[in-house]
This record gives C-alpha cells, sequence and structure tokens, in this order.
C-alpha cells in the first residue's frame, strides 16, 4: 500500500480500446493497483477509443467527433482521468488541445485535457505506490512507446516501480529511444517498413537475452509479440500494470 | 535523380530495405552523428533554450518576410552584390546560366547547396554544354558515381569507404584503388584544387542572409567553400528566401543550433561572411558577385501560419538522424531533393500532393523528430496536415493536389468507426462482433498487411467493460 499523500478519493479510468478489445486483464490489473492505493475507480462504460487512430490517418473530423464524446463523458465529475497507455493518453492531454484550439469548445477541452494522467506516473508521482516484490527473481526488459516517452515523458515512472520490486532485474534495450515501428495504421499503410523496424525492436529484445518484456502500451506490445509470434521467439509480452499486480500478489 | 522520373515510392522502399549493405551505412553513420550531437548539445535544459531562441529568431522572421528580403536586396546592391529573384527554378537555371554567358564561363566550382539540387542545376548546365564541378568532398563522390546526395549534410552517406576508393579507382583517371582515406582526400584534393584555379564561375549555397548589412554567411568544413567563393572571378550564391535574418545577433544561436545538431560542433573549421566583390585596391576575391533568390513554391507556404513553419529549417539534417524510417530506408527512397522527415512536409507542398503525397505515409508519428529540431518545427502535426490534405474531406485543402486520396471506401471505414465510438449501442455490438468473429477474420487487406510478419491480433472473449461490469466497478 502506498500513501496516496494527495489524497485522492475518486479517479475516472480510461481503459483505451485496444485494452477493451484485446488486453481486457491489463486493464482491469491497471483499476485495482488504483483501488489498492485506497482510490475509488469509476469506468463509465459509455466510452470508446481517444480518436487517434483517425487524427493521425487523415479523417480529422472523424477524431474530433469521437474525442468531443470522450470529453463529454468524463465530464460529470472533475476527477483524474487515469490512463494504461502513454499513447492513449497523450493524445488526449496533447492532441485534444490541438484539434479544438480554434473551436468555442476549447476551454471545456483543455479542462479534460489537464485532468488526463498516464497509469504508471500516477501511482508513482501522485498516489507514491509502494510495493512488496512476492514473486521469484526474473530478469525482464522494458520498451517504452514513444509517446509515453516523448509525449507524457511517463517512462521514468514506469521503470521506478519496476525498480521497487526487489526480484525483478530491469536489463535495459540498447536502442529504447527507438520506435517499434507499430505507429496505428502507419503498420499497415506502410507495412514492410514497418516490418523492418518491428523486427529491429525484437532483435534488441532478443539481444537482452530476458524472456520478458514490459510495456505500458497495448499497441506496441500488439505489433512487438505478434512479430516474436510469426517468429516463434519465446519471449513473452506484458503489460506493466498487470506484472506489478501479479508480483505483488505473489 | 530528376523530379520528373516516375516516382515509385513503394518500390524504392522495397529495393532500399532489402540492400542490407545500405542499411549497415545508414546505421553506421546516423548512429556517429546522433552520438556526435548528443556530446555537443549535452545540457537538455541549455539546449531547449537554445532551441526556444532558434525557433523565435525564424517565427519572428517569417512574419516580416517580406520586407526582410527587401532589406536585404537594398543592402546587398549597397554592397555592390547583383541580386536577382527567381520564382521558379526554371528561372533560377536560366539566371546562372546568363551569368555564365555573359563572362563567356564553361567551367563552375560548386560549393555545396542544397538551393542548387532543388534546381537540378548539374543536369541543367551540362545541357547546356556546361561544366559544373561538385567540390564539397561528399558531393563529389556522388557527383562522379552519377548519384544525388541522400542526406542533406552528408551526401555520400550511404557509401562506405571501400564504396568510395571503388568510385575514384572507377572513374578518376590515372587512380589506382586505395582504402587509405588520407590518400583518397589527397587525391580529391589534387583533382579540386586545379579546378578552382581555371574555374570561370564559383557557386555556393547561403546558410543565413543578414538583411540589415547585406552579408551573406556561409558554414562549411572543408574549406571548399571559401574557394568557390574567392578563387574564380565570379561569385554565385544561391539561397532560398527563407534564409534571410534581420540582424547580426540572430546569426550566432542559429549557427550554434546547425552546428551542433548539423555534426556535433561547437563551431565548424570555416564561417564565411560574404559582403560584396573585391573593392579597389583588394588583391583578392571575386571581382563580380551575383546572390539568386529562389521562391519555388515558398511563399504560398508562408501563407499559411501552420504551414509556414516548414519554413522555418535551417537544413541541419538532424531530423533524418534521428528518424527510425529515413535510417532504414535511406534518402534515395524518398525520390526527393529533401528526404527523411523534413522532405515528407516540404516536398509535398513544393510539388503537389498528388506528386509526393505519399511521403507523409512513411512515418509511424514517433515524435522523434520533433524531439531533436533546432527550430522546433512540429513535424509530426505538419504531417498530420498533409494527410488530411490529403483526403481533405473538410474540402478545405490549399496544398497543391490536395484530396487526392478521397476515396468511398476509406471515407466509409472511418465513418462507421466513428459511429462505434460515439454511440454506446454502436460500441457494445461492434465489442461483441469482434468476440465472435474478431479471431477468424480472413487476412486480407489490412490483416493481410499486418499478419505478413505478425501473428493475428488475438479479441478477448470478455471486454474489459465486461469484466468491469462483473467485477462491480462503478459506471460513472
Amino acid at each position: 500500500m502506498g500513501n496516496n499523500p494527495a489524497n485522492v478519493k475518486t479517479v475516472y479510468y480510461f481503459g483505451t480500446c485496444l485494452v477493451d478489445m484485446a488486453y481486457p486483464k491489463a486493464g482491469m490489473a491497471g483499476i485495482k493497483l488504483l483501488q489498492r492505493e485506497g482510490v475509488e475507480v469509476i469506468f463509465p462504460r459509455e466510452q470508446g477509443c481517444c480518436g487517434q487512430p483517425a487524427y493521425n490517418s487523415g479523417f480529422r473530423q472523424e477524431a474530433k467527433d469521437v474525442a468531443w464524446k470522450q470529453v463529454q463523458i468524463f465530464s460529470g465529475n472533475d476527477y483524474p482521468i487515469v490512463v494504461p497507455s502513454g499513447s492513449c493518453a497523450g493524445m488526449m492531454k496533447f492532441h485534444y488541445l490541438e484539434m479544438f484550439k480554434d473551436d468555442p469548445e476549447y476551454y471545456e477541452v483543455k479542462k479534460f485535457c489537464d485532468r488526463v494522467h498516464e497509469l504508471t506516473s500516477f501511482l508513482n508521482t501522485v498516489l507514491k505506490a509502494q510495493y512488496t516484490d512476492k514473486g521469484s527473481p526474473v530478469k525482464l526488459t522494458w520498451h517504452s512507446s514513444c509517446h509515453a516517452r516523448r509525449e507524457m515523458g511517463c517512462t521514468e515512472d514506469s521503470k521506478a516501480l519496476l525498480r521497487q520490486l526487489k526480484n525483478v532485474e530491469l536489463v535495459e534495450i540498447e536502442r529504447e529511444h527507438e520506435c517499434c515501428g507499430f505507429g496505428g495504421t502507419f503498420s499497415i499503410k506502410q507495412p514492410e517498413i514497418s516490418a523492418a523496424m518491428v523486427h529491429d525492436k525484437v532483435e534488441d529484445i532478443k539481444s537482452t537475452g530476458t524472456k520478458k518484456f514490459l510495456t505500458g502500451d497495448c499497441g506496441c506490445m500488439m505489433n512487438i509479440t505478434g512479430h516474436m509470434g510469426k517468429e516463434k521467439v519465446a519471449i513473452e509480452g506484458q503489460h506493466i500494470a498487470e506484472f506489478i499486480l501479479e508480483r505483488i500478489n505473489g | 535523380m530528376a523530379s520528373n522520373a516516375k516516382f515509385n515510392f513503394k518500390k524504392s522502399i522495397t529495393d532500399a530495405l532489402a540492400d542490407k549493405q545500405l542499411r549497415a551505412n545508414f546505421k553506421f553513420a546516423t548512429d556517429a552523428l546522433r552520438g556526435k550531437r548528443l556530446a555537443v548539445l549535452s545540457d537538455p535544459e541549455e539546449t531547449l533554450h537554445l532551441r526556444k531562441v532558434g525557433n523565435a529568431i525564424k517565427r519572428k522572421g517569417l512574419t516580416q518576410l517580406p520586407q526582410l528580403l527587401e532589406k536585404l536586396e537594398a543592402k546587398c546592391q549597397e554592397n555592390g552584390i547583383i541580386v536577382h529573384w527567381a520564382e521558379t527554378t526554371a528561372e533560377a537555371n536560366e539566371i546562372v546560366l546568363g551569368i555564365m554567358e555573359k563572362h563567356s564561363g564553361h567551367k563552375v566550382v560548386k560549393g555545396k547547396s542544397m538551393v542548387s539540387e532543388e534546381m537540378h542545376l548539374n543536369k541543367f548546365l551540362e545541357d547546356k554544354g556546361k561544366l559544373p564541378l561538385e567540390t564539397d568532398l561528399g558531393e563529389y563522390i556522388i557527383q562522379l558515381n552519377h548519384e544525388p546526395p541522400s542526406h542533406i549534410i552528408v551526401p555520400a552517406v550511404h557509401k562506405n569507404r571501400k564504396q568510395i576508393a571503388q568510385i575514384f579507382a572507377d572513374n578518376i583517371p590515372g587512380v589506382s584503388y586505395t582504402e587509405d582515406t588520407t590518400e583518397l582526400l589527397a587525391i580529391a584534393r589534387g583533382k579540386l584544387r586545379e579546378h578552382y584555379r581555371t574555374a570561370d564561375i564559383g557557386l555556393s549555397g547561403v546558410n543565413f542572409a543578414i538583411a540589415e548589412s547585406g552579408t551573406l554567411c556561409l558554414v562549411e568544413n572543408e574549406g571548399n567553400g571559401r574557394m568557390c567563393t574567392t578563387v574564380p572571378p565570379v561569385h554565385v550564391a544561391l539561397m532560398g528566401l527563407e534564409k534571410v535574418v534581420e540582424k547580426l545577433e540572430d546569426v550566432p544561436p542559429l549557427y550554434r543550433l546547425l552546428c551542433g545538431s548539423a555534426t556535433g560542433q561547437r563551431i565548424t573549421t570555416y564561417f564565411n561572411m560574404i559582403k560584396g566583390p573585391r573593392k579597389a585596391g583588394e588583391k583578392d576575391g571575386p571581382k563580380e558577385v551575383h546572390l539568386v533568390i529562389l521562391d519555388n513554391g515558398r511563399s504560398k507556404i508562408l501563407a499559411d501560419t501552420q504551414l509556414r513553419q516548414t519554413l522555418q529549417c535551417i537544413r541541419c539534417g538532424t531530423c533524418l538522424n534521428h528518424c527510425p524510417v529515413y535510417t532504414r530506408i535511406g534518402g534515395h527512397a524518398y525520390g526527393s531533393t529533401y528526404p527523411g522527415p523534413i522532405g515528407e512536409i516540404l516536398m509535398p507542398q513544393v510539388e503537389g500532393l498528388d506528386k509526393k503525397g505519399m511521403l507523409p505515409t512513411a512515418s509511424s508519428l514517433c515524435n522523434a523528430c520533433e524531439e531533436v529540431c533546432p527550430v522546433m518545427i512540429p513535424i509530426p502535426n505538419l504531417i498530420r496536415r498533409l494527410r488530411d490534405e490529403s483526403y481533405d474531406m473538410d474540402d478545405d485543402g490549399i496544398v497543391k493536389g490536395h484530396g487526392y486520396k478521397k476515396n468511398r471506401l476509406e471515407t466509409m471505414v472511418w465513418k462507421g468507426w466513428k459511429l462505434t465510438q460515439v454511440n454506446a449501442t454502436c460500441n457494445k455490438l461492434m465489442l461483441l462482433g469482434v468476440q465472435i468473429f474478431g479471431n477468424m477474420l480472413p487476412k486480407v487487406g489490412p490483416l493481410k498487411a499486418w499478419t505478413s510478419v505478425r501473428t493475428a491480433p488475438k479479441f478477448a472473449r470478455q471486454s474489459l467493460k465486461d469484466l468491469a461490469k462483473k467485477e462491480g466497478i462503478r459506471n460513472e
């Protein structure tokens, strides 16, 4: 248990569409980590996607419509909005502002953006979560999504949480700064470049000699584990929330 | 690469990715350049401060561009520099040719100039029977091999030492194969010295043109720039119109940013400030100096306040070195004068989305370019803008060729997607569909592209919404 020094009582949870469809366990783990700090979690079930796929693909109006819907869904209270993804959080925190900068809704959108937090940074810096590792010794590596690193700046928070786990040895990859090649629709619009990028990322992870990698972004995970599966590489990928929950529950 | 040649981006990507040597060369060189940059711009706070200053100087300059250019013209003329304006690259080529003809010139020695690449000046002059000779070592190498540059700063970055040794042996009469870099350098220097002496015209680019004093600044490391601008009797400087700055004080921060970002240097070996031709009583310097100011679509870019940021670029090339796409496919694959992230936003605006609209698709929007850009150009957001303009769903595009990609299928897909994300019932139905059919989708279209190197995504039997409901998580 941590000390929740800011005495946060309630948060909203934005699960992300990918977690909803493909990684619900990771999403639930994030909820449980928040609850463990004595925080009540509200998960509005009308929520959808953050809008990033359309925003990055040339369909700005569709992205704006989806974004505006999310702003409305989370407008009931001014609780923090916690997101188990650096990329979706970055979209909601920074790009909503960009999309609405010339619109009458700007300040309403801005109030929403100011409330957005990435999960691991919220756990580490706001709730000051403390973890006791109950798992057996393990070596693993970490993949940071580009938007976790360059938009939300939460990579160090994720690692700080992992370093609390005393039986976990974190082996860093050589080119951690480099994109895994997912990029949402980039992976299908430029499949060959994306393939070369994910191949290099998997080689980099392999060279750490670990059997597991963690990440805070399920888009990257789907990309990297998908390539590992195709190449029959026996390395497991897991969302950091799910991993931490397993370790502290023993 | 001639701009009128049919551009097949997909094929050039495939070819580039298949070339293991090319990938190794780019990885080696760009890793080294990134390391050097970081060694000089090592303090993140100071670097950010400097980048903000650079951004402010360029942004402000662009708001006053017409006035600054007029002032530059007047001051240059006072200094004895003959100023020419070219709206198109064709006009710029004719101006250079006109100057050469006036002096019955045949041989022109060239310092590095990206604007001359934009003009395809070498080919133009060769077609007119002239002899343009590149003197920057990298440019010299690729001219020998009849190639365009693959990088803004290091034009022969795609070649390693052995390949360069072979190019020298194959193309310079009387030279035998050697991998010794000192020998290779001596060979190039020997040839070039003779050319400087006998050239009719010297040509250069311009890094900064100072409006208040009519001074042309040229940044270089090899001394070839100084040779080209001082030895031949006539000097012709080529600049894009965005290179003008207001005053001398604007130069040091931009110069520091340029050196640090481009080559990881604190200062370059040479920094030339050119303020006109040889004066009466002076013993050296050209007798005539010309400045050609090229528009080539820039004033149109200037007209849009978002797109305008493209013109802040100081051509350091660091976005190339940090781009995970550029470092894999190399510069030639972009089929354009400017490759990499800056090329992805500049070329479609200059040549049209219908011609170069594919370039902005070659980005995962990882933000690596934006993180290092010395003048803080928001490249990812400009890529998004060009993607918007490619479909032009709101019919308000302004970039040439806007809407070239508009199609019913994608429009339907995204409108359908939107419905599933703004309407709770549609969202439920979509999730149900994914749970039942998601794992047996036929591998066609996007899924085919995805599964070419990955297993298909595995959709969960219960969504997070199902789990949250089951676990009694509060629903607002």
